[in-house]
C-alpha cells in the first residue's frame, strides 16, 4: 500500500538506500540501523528522536529512509533470504507489516524483556498467531471529516453528513479503497462495525452503501494538494482529510476544521519491526522499548504531528496539545487485513461499484 | 568510398537506441504480465495468463472504450480546429507565422500537472469564467465546469493542438496557391476548391496529425483524473493505480500491453486508409 506519509519522499528514501548498502557488508557491532519513511518523518527522527537516544543509552543510530511500503518490504524480504538486513528496525504501514509477518520476515523479540510495552493498547502490540511478539505501533495519525468553515458554520457532528443530499457534488474523497478507509468508515457509521468487513457479502453490502455517495463526490482525489486547496477556497467544501494537516492550516487562519464525527475518526499507523536477519535484535529491542515511553509519545506529538499510540493519561500532553493531534474518542481501525487477503477482489469491485 | 559519404553504419545507431530504449523495456513489459501475481509482494517470473484473463471483463471492456473514445474525440477534435487555423497561418506575413509557431512551442514547454492545475482552476466556481458569466448576467449564479467531460477535453486538445499544428504546418505552407486559383477558375467555389482539392491533397498530413494527437493523449493519466469524473477516467488511470498503488505489475503491464495493441491496429488501419484514399 501506498500512503502519503511514505509519498513524501520516496526518491530520497531510494536514493538514501543505495547509499546505505554497503553498509550491510559491516560488521556487527555497528549503529542500529533505523529504516524510517524517507523525508519529512526521517528528517524529523534525525532531529528529535535518534540523538537523545543515543544519548541514554548510548546505541549509535544509523538513519536510513525507506522507499514506499511494498518496495521496501520485497527489498528486506529479498535481503532477509541472503541472511543480510538493510535495516535492523523498519517502520512499516501495516498492509506491509502484515505481509511480512504471513511470510515469517519479522524476528520474534523478547517481549518480557521490554518494560513499556504495556502502555500500548493491544492493537499496537504484534504478535503471530502463535502468540510470538514482533512489533509495535510506532506513529499514528487520524484521517477525519474535515469542513470549509465559511460554507459550514456549523460543524457536523457524523459521518452522516456525506450522505446528506445537500451534499450534492461538494465532497472530496480519497480514491482507493486502501487509502480512504471509506469501507471502515461506512461499515462504523451504517453497520454498527468493521465486523461486517469479514465477508465478501458484507464487503458488497457496504459498497452499496458506499454507492450511494456517488451524487455528493466531486473529486476523488489521489493527490493531497489539489484537496486542500478545494477545502481551503471553498470550492470542495467537505470531505476526508488529515486531522494534523487540517489543524495546521486552521492555525495559519485558513477557514477548514477538522471534527472527530460521534462514529470516531480514522486511526492510521504505521509499526515497528525487525528484520529477521538483524543481528542486533538486543539493541532493536532498547530501541523499541524506548520509543513506547509516554514521554517519547508526548515528544513525537509536539514536535512530528502524530497521535501518541499510548494512552492520553500517560502522556503530559495538554489539551491543547493533545487536541491538535488526536481525541479520546474510541478510533476506527484500519482492517488492514482486507487490503492483504482480499486486495484484487477489494480494489476491482470498488473500480466498478464506488468510483466506476 | 570515400569521406564525404555518410557511411551506412551510422544507421546501426538509431537501431541500437531504438533497440535499447523501446525495444527492451517493451520486452520486459510483456513478460512482467505474464508473471505471477505475489500478493505478499511484487511478482515472480512464470508464465500465466491470469492478468489478462483479468482484463476480459465488460468493466474494462468500458474503461478501454472510454479511452479510446476520449482521445479519438480529442484527436478530431484538435484536426477540425488545427487545420483552418494553419491554412489561414500559412496565408499570413512569415513575420507573424513565427511568432505564433514560438508560442505555440512554449505551450509544448508546459507539464501535464500545470495545465492540469490552471484549467482547474479557470474552470472552478470559486475562481473561474463561472464568476466572470455571473458578472455578465448570463448565469444566475457562479458554477464549476470541473470535473466533466468538458474540461478533459478542454484540457487534451489544449495538449495536442500544439501538435496538430506543427505536423500540418509544413505541408499547408508549400501547398501551391495556385492550385485553388486554378480550381476556382474553373468555376468550382471557395468551399468546394477547399474541400476537393486542398483537403484531399493534405490527407496524409491531417492523418498524421490525427494519430498524433490520438496516441498522444491516449497515454495522459494525469488529466483525466483532475479534470474528469471516474466515468472518463482513461485505461492508463487504472494501469497507474495498479502500477503504484495495489503494487500490481502484471496486471498493469498486461493492460498496457493490450492498449498498446489496440492503438497500434487503429494507427496501422488509418494509415491504410490514407494510403488507400490518397491512390484512389
Amino acid at each position: 500500500m501506498f500512503n502519503r506519509r511514505q509519498f513524501l519522499s520516496t526518491t530520497a528514501g531510494t536514493a538514501v538506500m543505495t547509499l546505505a548498502a554497503p553498509a550491510i557488508l559491516r560488521a556487527a557491532g555497528t549503529p542500529l540501523k533505523v529504516g524510517t519513511y524517507g523525508g519529512y518523518f526521517q528528517d524529523s527522527f534525525d532531529k528529535f528522536i535518534f540523538p537523545d537516544f543515543t544519548a541514554e543509552t548510548g546505541i549509535e543510530i544509523q538513519s536510513i529512509g525507506e522507499p514506499t511500503g511494498e518496495a521496501w518490504l520485497v527489498q528486506l524480504g529479498q535481503a532477509a533470504r541472503a541472511g543480510q538486513a538493510p535495516a535492523d528496525v523498519s517502520m512499516m504501514a501495516q498492509v506491509a507489516r502484515i505481509k511480512g509477518e504471513r511470510s515469517g520476515l519479522w524476528a520474534k523479540l523478547d517481549d518480557g524483556a521490554m518494560k513499556n510495552l504495556g502502555n500500548l493498547p493491544e492493537h499496537f502490540v504484534h504478535r503471530y498467531e502463535d502468540g510470538a511478539f514482533y512489533g509495535t505501533g510506532a506513529v499514528s495519525w487520524y484521517v477525519t471529516l474535515v469542513t470549509n468553515t465559511t460554507t459550514y458554520p456549523e460543524a457536523p457532528t457524523s459521518w452522516q453528513a456525506l450522505w446528506a443530499p445537500e451534499q450534492k457534488d461538494r465532497l472530496g474523497l480519497m480514491s482507493l479503497a486502501s487509502n480512504s478507509f471509506l469501507l471502515e468508515i461506512t461499515a462504523t457509521t451504517y453497520f454498527g462495525g468493521t465486523d461486517i468487513l469479514d465477508t465478501e457479502e458484507g464487503i458488497l453490502q457496504v459498497m452499496a452503501k458506499l454507492g450511494e455517495l456517488k451524487p455528493n463526490v466531486r473529486l476523488w482525489y489521489r493527490d493531497e494538494g489539489q484537496f486542500q486547496q478545494a477545502l481551503e477556497t471553498g470550492e470542495i467544501p467537505m470531505g476526508e482529510y488529515y486531522h494534523d494537516v487540517t489543524g495546521l492550516a486552521a492555525s495559519q487562519g485558513k477557514p477548514v476544521r477538522s471534527t472527530f464525527p460521534d462514529e470516531g475518526a480514522v486511526l492510521d499507523s504505521g509499526s515497528w519491526v525487525v528484520s529477521r536477519a538483524s543481528k542486533a535484535l538486543d539493541q532493536a529491542q532498547i530501541f523499541i522499548d524506548y520509543m513506547a515511553q509516554p514521554a517519547i509519545q508526548a515528544k513525537l506529538s509536539r514536535n512530528v504531528g502524530t497521535a501518541p499510540t499510548v494512552a492520553r493519561d500517560l502522556t503530559d500532553l495538554t489539551d491543547e496539545e493533545f487536541a491538535a493531534v488526536s481525541s479520546d474518542k474510541t478510533p476506527i481501525l484500519p482492517k488492514a487485513v482486507l487490503y492483504v487477503d482480499k486486495a484484487d477482489w477489494v480494489s476491482q469491485k470498488w473500480s466498478e461499484l464506488v468510483t466506476g | 568510398m570515400n569521406g564525404a559519404v555518410t557511411p551506412r553504419w551510422i544507421a546501426l545507431w538509431p537501431a541500437l537506441m531504438l533497440g535499447l530504449f523501446f525495444l527492451v523495456p517493451f520486452g520486459i513489459m510483456i513478460s512482467v504480465s505474464f508473471a505471477q501475481r505475489d500478493a505478499g509482494g511484487f511478482y515472480q517470473p512464470g508464465f500465466e495468463l491470469a492478468s489478462y484473463a483479468r482484463f476480459l471483463a465488460p468493466f474494462f471492456a468500458r474503461v478501454l472504450g472510454v479511452s479510446l473514445a476520449v482521445s479519438l474525440g480529442a484527436a478530431a477534435i484538435c484536426v477540425l480546429l488545427a487545420f483552418p487555423f494553419t491554412v489561414f497561418l500559412a496565408s499570413m506575413s512569415r513575420k507573424v507565422q513565427t511568432r505564433v509557431l514560438v508560442v505555440l512551442l512554449s505551450v509544448l514547454s508546459l507539464s501535464e500537472v500545470i495545465i492540469g492545475f490552471s484549467l482547474s482552476t479557470l474552470l472552478s466556481q470559486t475562481a473561474g469564467i463561472g464568476n466572470l458569466f455571473y458578472w455578465l448576467g448570463l448565469i444566475e449564479a457562479p458554477r464549476a465546469y470541473t470535473p466533466s467531460l468538458f474540461a478533459l477535453m478542454t484540457g487534451l486538445c489544449y495538449l495536442g493542438f500544439p501538435f496538430a499544428v506543427l505536423v500540418l504546418y509544413a505541408p499547408v505552407s508549400r501547398l501551391d496557391p495556385e492550385v485553388v486559383e486554378a480550381a476556382r477558375t474553373m468555376g468550382a467555389s471557395a468551399p468546394r476548391a477547399f474541400m476537393g482539392v486542398v483537403v484531399p491533397m493534405l490527407r496524409g498530413a491531417i492523418v498524421g496529425a490525427f494519430i498524433l494527437v490520438f496516441v498522444f493523449t491516449l497515454g495522459s493519466y494525469l488529466l483525466p483524473q483532475l479534470l474528469g469524473r471516474p466515468e472518463h477516467w482513461t485505461l492508463s488511470v487504472h494501469i497507474t493505480d495498479q502500477a503504484i498503488y495495489q503494487a500490481n505489475l502484471p496486471f498493469a503491464a498486461a493492460m498496457s500491453v493490450f492498449l498498446m495493441l489496440v492503438a497500434m491496429a487503429l494507427v496501422g488501419l488509418s494509415s491504410l486508409a490514407a494510403r488507400d484514399g490518397g491512390a484512389a
